[in-house]
């Protein structure tokens, strides 16, 4: 009997799935502890969805296994869920409804309703700068306003664990910019733990951590420095192009 | 999760039904025009083709437009179902089924709210058919106005739970007009909504066989029965069983280990 290691806010081991014949993961594991941001990395079709709907339990896997705050997914996915938001990849509110209202639907899906949901949806709101877009239909915001909205319903329940499947598709450069900051901050200041899928390099300075997924296998993680290090060479591009076999200059993802 | 905890998340599944419901004004409108359409041409055509006999729970000849009225209602609810499986396939193609299935929830609880939220909707749409229809001369006894909410109640919940089973078996949203044809349109027709099934009868005993055994046909006469202060045991029967079997199968299409979620992913 060892002494349990500190529950990670994320921890997933030895997790494979796959479609019919079509192996979408392969034994995949990774760890996430409390403040990191740790980039997801990898091209279309890498198996970033597939591993975000494992986490998330929208389906379980038959091999391998995922534990939120020591919560293991299948035998306790309440407690599990309970302390993780998630941002999908398609946009996920209910467009007739104004911000508040998707909010507040959420905050129930939580158990949360009355004066706490109105107090947390406000405090949300107004840390992504929309309080005064509250009672605006969805319908009538812009792409990255929604973007922001969805953050912060992610958010409502007050989760200790941040998943994002590739927020940044179709902002501009400067709703881009505001949401990476934002979630930047949430780690160091509430020790949030994300995990930001993503395809684009560039997402993932030198301080973040990252996962290389590609086809289904992770192929390095850790801090970015020390991943170039290994790779040797000094810039994530490059490392993300020599480890997937990808050598081609500047293809601008 | 604590018992308020569960009312909260209830309530706030039904409040977003209601929510889309009453703000999509297309759905809104289309639910309540829909029947009076039947009522008022469908019916006013057939009145003078068809008669109807005295048969119970009426105890005297009745016209056309007061026969159709309970399959009407009964109507209302398998659109209302079918609406309801239409939005969670939509839901599930543009994601946002995922929001609901990641709460902390059980998804069994889940997917009954869900399904009570689809019921309060079309409970409230049949009394407002009701009171439209009560300027057509359909004037049931006032008790039949209270005696008929559990009966809608009931008839919601099966039809809710086929609609929950058939969005957990549907792929794609392009399979919904496969849908309309081999669900709503046999379901409505093979059923006693528009013809007692004495009649049916006198033409096709197989016609009326397939009726009698079309879970829909009991749905209905549950809420003719009911309207009238009465009830129909054996319909009631067969309505809160199949309920009971379609929300097992439902729970088994949504289950995480198996069903359609599983085999086929979202898209990556």
């Amino acid at each position: 009997m060892s002494p349990a290691p500190p529950a990670a806010a994320l921890e997933v081991s030895g997790l494979s799935h796959s479609f019919g014949a079509r192996q979408a993961l392969r034994d995949v594991g990774f760890r996430i502890a409390p403040g990191d941001f740790t980039a997801l990395l990898g091209l279309n079709g890498a198996g970033k969805t597939t591993l975000f709907a494992l986490v998330t339990r929208l389906y379980h896997s038959r091999q391998g296994r995922v534990t939120v705050f020591g919560h293991d997914i299948r035998r306790q996915p309440s407690a599990a869920l309970a302390a993780m938001g998630v941002v999908f990849q398609q946009s996920t509110l209910d467009l007739d409804l104004t911000v508040r209202q998707n909010l507040a639907y959420h905050a129930s899906l939580h158990g949360i309703a009355g004066s706490r949901a109105r107090t947390r949806i406000e405090e949300e709101l107004e840390r992504v700068g929309l309080a005064d877009r509250r009672d605006a239909r969805v319908r009538q915001l812009s792409g990255g306003q929604r973007r922001r909205v969805e953050l912060a319903r992610a958010l409502v329940h007050d989760p200790a664990l941040l998943l994002l499947d590739e927020p940044t598709v179709g902002l501009d450069i400067e709703s881009r910019r505001f949401l990476i900051e934002h979630v930047r901050h949430l780690c160091r200041q509430r020790g949030l733990a994300v995990l930001w899928a993503t395809h684009l390099i560039d997402e993932a300075d030198d301080t973040a951590k990252v996962i290389v997924l590609h086809q289904g296998q992770v192929l390095d993680q850790g801090p970015v420095p020390e991943v170039n290090v290994r790779a040797g060479v000094t810039t994530l591009r490059a490392t993300f192009d020599t480890l997937t076999g990808q050598r081609q200059e500047g293809g601008g993802r | 999760m604590t018992p308020v905890q569960y009312l909260r998340c209830l309530g706030g599944i039904v409040k977003r039904e209601a929510l889309r419901w009453t703000q999509q004004r297309g759905r809104f409108l289309s639910a309540l025009v829909r029947p009076l359409v039947w009522l008022a041409i469908f019916a006013a055509g057939f009145h003078f083709v068809l008669g109807v006999s005295i048969i119970p729970p009426y105890d005297t000849y009745i016209p056309y437009e007061v026969y159709i009225a309970p399959g009407l209602l009964a109507m209302i609810q398998l659109f209302n179902g079918m609406q309801s499986s239409l939005s969670m396939v939509y839901d599930r193609e543009m994601g946002s089924m995922k929001t609901l299935l990641v709460s902390p929830f059980p998804r069994w609880f889940l997917l009954t709210a869900k399904l009570l939220a689809s019921v309060v909707v079309s409970v409230v749409q049949a009394y407002i058919f009701l009171g439209i229809a009560w300027f057509w001369e359909i004037e049931p006894p006032p008790l039949g106005y209270l005696t008929v909410l559990p009966a809608l109640i009931l008839s919601g919940l099966m039809l809710g739970a086929l609609g929950l089973v058939l969005s957990s078996f549907i792929r794609q949203l392009e399979n919904f007009a496969g849908v309309m044809n081999f669900v709503i349109f046999p379901m409505f027709f093979a059923s006693s909504a528009l013809y007692p099934l004495w009649r049916v009868k006198e033409s096709s005993l197989t016609l009326y066989w397939i009726c009698q055994a079309n879970p829909f046909s009991h749905a209905v006469e549950l809420i003719r029965f009911a309207l009238y202060g009465q009830a129909d045991p054996l319909a009631a029967g067969v309505v809160a069983g199949c309920t009971l079997l379609f929300m097992i199968m439902a729970v088994w299409g949504y289950d995480p280990g198996r069903g359609l979620l599983a085999r086929r992913g979202g898209g990556d």
